[in-house]
């Protein structure tokens, strides 16, 4: 399978949004690799035919009636917003 | 000696007013004063609120209303949520932030009368088998301080076994409550998927994820479970199997119960010291009464590859919401939008926590989805497959927590791969589901040795039975590191 | 070359329950900013969603009117993004297996024939908060009321073939839905929003050309001139040698064109995985069964009787069924003004709708209430007064100048109740029919209603109808 350059783990970076110096990006390719290397360790094993198990447990999905539980919030907002105007929470100009 | 005491030593001491559980919170406190430093197990001590519990459990006592726990001290891990006390869950991420709600752990020890000292370091996200991925440094191991006390719940096992706190919660995605235990000499259970609630529990990998008790003893951890365990309708994956009394069970023989011992669990990887140790402790157990039975699980060894795409792939979506627009960490004077993504993210997580995002990005990129998630998806069915082929003949699977006792700090951390492979024996349980525990079985070096138990789904309780009935004939969960047996 | 339009829609319908998909914070529109955001709605640490109950009913409902499968097993899923109004930093959604899936609506066009257009399928997912850009120097407010909110998004087949079907069909999912009652259907608010997928290919082509997907065209009228632009676009880059970009655009209704959208423009990956903080959603056919009870008369259903029971044309009944606050007004209305289905339908269908379209009202914000109107169809059927008159007094009473009778009175149009007046009149009548007379006296009793009629126009409709019967009889009776 695949191994990482330094183009790609940019690629990814960009993908997850974290900055990666140029100059780090050599060292995130190498461990990353060898993380996929263990990971490959998977092709060993031939798994035709098996339903993938997304979860340990196999029920259903419970279900909550449509009745109101939350109060106004905003007063805790105001706590731990980086930035918050007329209780809005802003960010840098968004261009659609 | 009041730190020497477990759960139900104190309950007992409380009940017959021995001691009050401000004095007992008191003697804790100081302890933590004086230890603090040295092992930097603790984020937060939460010294004026954990007073005022206390005394409030006072009154509940004489009331005549306290429960078993009522009054008795504990730490919770910082990625439990706690109203008013900072989670940062070991990030710079999210040093800043304190959650509006308790985590259902939280709400279910309060309601109980319980005392929270503090809040425990840990590897940041519980990503970690070290506890050396914190943004407030690295947890040193009681038994040697220049050893790690294993993670990503470290500072929680440092606290315990280091007599810092009673009893601690740790939470286990791949073995982050069962590899700490380990190497610091404790008991610590991970209990089956679903029985505890994760509420207010902040995710790592949501599939995984499973908090429980980390205390001295078994009979302790029987103690927390009773008031952790239940049914929460916020936690749609939180199930609503009926709550036995774990204590009650304690006391039954185990004689006729078959344990297991899977071939895969005891080959080179493991020190062998460690695997002598625990044929000593599977003699003890033979002794009284139970069968042993050689099994396998043949795909154990696929275990950390189809750990180490699941779980970064649930992480690096989990971990999206740290985007510095609602809370947390935002980075300084963003020129524009992907700039305040971009390096908000790079300068509030930490190396490993980044790693694990761009890994869990790649395997659910397109064109890889498949080679990757899918594949370990189908190979976590077998490999839950394969336990529940092998409790078909056995009661309770035996085997190591960890291949080695605690290591030094800084041995493993230039090589993320060496590290991961701490969780070799753990991890397949989270991937089946399972509750697992581990305790005290001796000391290799100087160093505490973990003995796995590993058991049925919403089995605990005879887990839990086993390793009291074990505890019955062995001292090791009594053995306090020199440094903190204390004068008093 | 002759060109042919192929368009698909993606319709968001906000679902009408009390609380959000995945938390219990409350849905109202217009509250004040974050006011209805709880933890989970932000996307705080540690909080986990739980399925809204309703959310999964109101699915249910929709596949059966549809005719759609509905899943006994459907998975969410997450959708990885980053954008400021998505919280979590992914939308959960359903991917692979979706709640209902492969059905269908029968749409009656212009020209009264009917197209099938499949619905491919429709997936529950949770609406984003809402990004203001007027209000800040550079920056962009967000407010996450929305965020949380229950959609069902209807994934219709290509099968449309015009911007005409497109609205037709359209309609009549709007319809659809705001019948069902799982969708209040307000398109300002964005309570029912439309993204057109559109492409071009020369006519007896069978692939499909590149498409574009227009998003947030709020108004019937919009998506008809969205798409039409977007062919024409389309068209003439494709004549002059060019080829089209698949992309996503907006559609600026002022400017009345679509232009790219700029936060679109990087290919998205959007990494779905099974949402693990959710377990399959499982619907067993005993709970399909009790939701198919509790299913309302469905537009097509109600046009059917309209045709029948009121002897309406096949346009009519469409028109008047095509919401359902419409056709309530229209029953009681001609339940009120007793019978004359016919006549209640040209005063629904003509002066009530031109006053609404001239005023930019929905029937709901009618000012003459139905059972006004009933009172005023009523004295045109009782003969008080004539349909002209009506039409007059309709003017009056939208302007809120009071109800039927006070009108009547105010503005001299009060019945004629004087004996010696209505006699004079009825003389009067007599004297010029003097055929009609003899034909009546000679036992043509139909042309009793002649005579009613002539006195009728003679007081300009004010006459009692009653007292002019009585009197009419007599005096013909001599």
């Amino acid at each position: 399978m695949s191994t990482m350059d330094s183009d790609k783990v940019n690629n990814i970076a960009h993908l997850a949004r974290i900055n990666i110096d140029a100059t780090k990006l050599p060292e995130y390719a190498n461990s990353l690799s060898n993380i996929l290397h263990l990971v490959q360790q998977m092709d060993s094993l031939d798994t035709e035919g098996v339903t993938p198990m997304a979860h340990p447990l196999d029920v259903m999905q419970p279900l909550r009636s449509d009745a109101i539980t939350e109060k106004d919030f905003s007063a805790a907002l105001r706590k731990f917003a980086p930035r918050l105007e007329a209780d809005l929470f802003l960010v840098p100009q968004v261009i659609e | 000696m009041l730190h020497t005491y477990s759960l139900a030593e104190l309950s007992q001491g409380l009940e017959k007013g021995d001691f009050t559980s401000v004095a007992l919170t008191q003697h804790y406190l100081e302890r933590i004063k004086q230890h603090q430093e040295m092992l930097n197990c603790y984020i937060s001590v939460c010294e004026e609120s954990a007073l005022a519990q206390a005394a409030a459990a006072d009154t509940t006592r004489a009331r005549g209303a306290a429960t078993p726990l009522t009054g008795i001290p504990i730490a919770q891990k910082d990625l439990l949520c706690t109203a008013g006390v900072k989670t940062s869950c070991g990030s710079k991420m999210l040093d800043n932030f304190i959650a509006p709600y308790d985590a259902a752990v939280i709400e279910r020890c309060n309601a109980a009368g319980m005392v929270m000292l503090g809040k425990t370091n840990m590897d940041e996200f519980a990503m970690g088998s070290s506890n050396e991925n914190s943004f407030h440094g690295p947890v040193m191991n009681p038994w040697d301080i220049e050893r790690v006390p294993g993670g990503s719940s470290g500072g929680s096992a440092a606290a315990v076994a280091a007599r810092l706190t009673p009893c601690a919660t740790g939470t286990d995605t791949g073995g982050s409550i069962r590899q700490p235990a380990a190497l610091t000499g404790i008991t610590g259970l991970k209990p089956t998927y679903g029985r505890i609630s994760r509420y207010g529990l902040i995710a790592y990998a949501s599939s995984l994820d499973q908090a429980g008790p980390m205390t001295q003893t078994a009979e302790d951890a029987a103690l927390l479970l009773n008031i952790l365990a239940g049914h929460d309708p916020r936690d749609s994956t939180c199930m609503s199997n009926p709550v036995p009394d774990y204590q009650a069970t304690l006391n039954q023989s185990i004689k006729g119960l078959t344990i297991g011992i899977p071939e895969e669990y005891f080959t080179a990887e493991l020190n062998s010291q460690i695997g002598d140790t625990l044929q000593v402790a599977i003699k003890e157990l033979q002794k009284l009464g139970a069968n042993i039975k050689p099994i396998r699980l043949p795909n154990t060894h696929l275990g950390v590859p189809v750990y180490y795409v699941i779980a970064p792939a649930e992480a690096s979506s989990n971990l999206s919401r740290y985007d510095g627009v609602r809370y947390g960490y935002r980075c300084e004077n963003p020129k524009d939008l992907l700039d305040l993504y971009k390096r908000t993210r790079a300068e509030g997580f930490g190396e490993e926590v980044k790693r694990r995002i761009l890994i869990g990005t790649y395997v659910l990129s397109a064109g890889y989805y498949d080679a990757y998630y899918i594949k370990a998806q189908k190979i976590r069915r077998l490999i839950r497959n394969d336990f529940i082929e092998a409790f078909k003949e056995v009661d309770v699977i035996l085997g190591p927590t960890s291949p080695t006792t605690a290591f030094k700090l800084g041995e493993k951390t230039t090589d993320p791969i060496s590290m991961y492979l701490s969780d070799i024996y753990t991890i397949n349980v989270n991937l089946a589901g399972l509750p697992g525990l581990s305790l005290p079985a001796g000391f290799v070096d100087g160093l505490p040795v973990g003995m796995q138990l590993i058991g049925k789904d919403f089995d605990e309780a005879t887990l839990l039975k086993v390793a009291h009935q074990y505890q019955q004939v062995s001292h090791w969960h009594r053995e306090i590191p020199n440094m903190f047996k204390g004068a008093k | 070359m002759e060109w042919e339009a192929v368009i698909g829609l993606e319709v968001h319908a906000q679902l009408a329950t009390q609380t959000k998909i995945f938390s219990g914070a409350a849905t109202a529109y217009g509250a004040a900013p974050n006011t209805q955001a709880c933890a989970v709605d932000l996307g705080l640490p540690g909080v986990l969603p739980v399925l809204n109950a309703e959310c999964v009913r109101m699915a249910i409902k929709f596949g059966l009117s549809t005719q759609s499968t509905i899943a006994p097993r459907s998975i969410f899923a997450r959708k990885n993004y980053f954008y400021p109004d998505l919280p979590k930093g992914y939308q959960i959604s359903q991917y692979e297996h979706p709640i209902v899936y492969n059905g269908y609506l029968d749409v009656l066009l212009e020209d009264d024939t009917l197209k099938r257009v499949g619905i491919t399928r429709a997936h529950l997912e949770e609406d984003a908060g809402k990004s203001l850009h007027e209000s800040f120097y550079n920056m962009t407010g967000l407010d996450f009321n929305r965020a949380g909110t229950a959609l069902l998004e209807i994934v219709s087949e290509p099968d449309l073939r015009s911007a005409k079907e497109a609205v037709a069909y359209l309609k009549a999912l709007h319809a659809l839905v705001t019948c069902l009652n799982i969708c209040d259907g307000n398109m300002q608010e964005g309570s029912f929003r439309c993204d057109a997928n559109v492409s071009v290919r020369p006519k007896g082509e069978s692939r499909l050309g590149t498409r574009t997907e227009t998003k947030n065209v709020n108004s019937f009228r919009f998506v008809e001139r969205a798409i039409n632009y977007e062919i024409e676009r389309q068209i003439q880059i494709l004549e002059s040698g060019g080829s089209i970009r698949q992309e996503t655009r907006l559609f600026d209704s002022v400017k009345n064109e679509t232009r790219p959208m700029r936060s679109k423009e990087e290919a998205n990956d959007y990494r779905y995985f099974p949402d693990p903080d959710l377990l399959p959603v499982m619907i067993q056919q005993e709970q399909i069964d009790q939701v198919r009870e509790t299913m309302p008369e469905l537009p097509w259903e109600k046009q059917q009787r309209f045709q029948q029971s009121y002897g309406l044309s096949r346009y009519d009944a469409n028109v008047l069924t095509s919401s359902q606050a419409l056709s309530d007004y229209y029953e009681i209305t001609l339940q009120h003004a007793g019978g004359d289905a016919k006549l209640v339908a040209n005063w629904v269908m003509g002066d009530v709708s031109a006053f609404l379209n001239k005023h930019g009202l929905s029937i709901e914000e009618c000012p003459v209430t139905a059972l006004q109107l009933a009172k005023l169809l009523q004295r045109i059927l009782d003969n008080t007064i004539s349909g002209k008159i009506a039409k007059t007094l309709f003017e009056a009473m939208w302007a809120g100048e009071g109800d039927v009778d006070t009108l009547i009175e105010k503005k001299g149009l009060k019945q004629v109740t004087d004996n010696q007046a209505i006699l004079a009149i009825i003389q009067q009548v007599i004297q010029e029919s003097p055929q009609q007379l003899a034909d009546y006296q000679a036992g043509k009793e139909r042309l009793f209603g002649y005579f009613v009629g002539q006195v009728m126009q003679k007081t300009q409709g004010k006459a009692n109808p009653q007292q002019v019967n009585d009197l009419l009889k007599k005096a013909l009776s001599k």
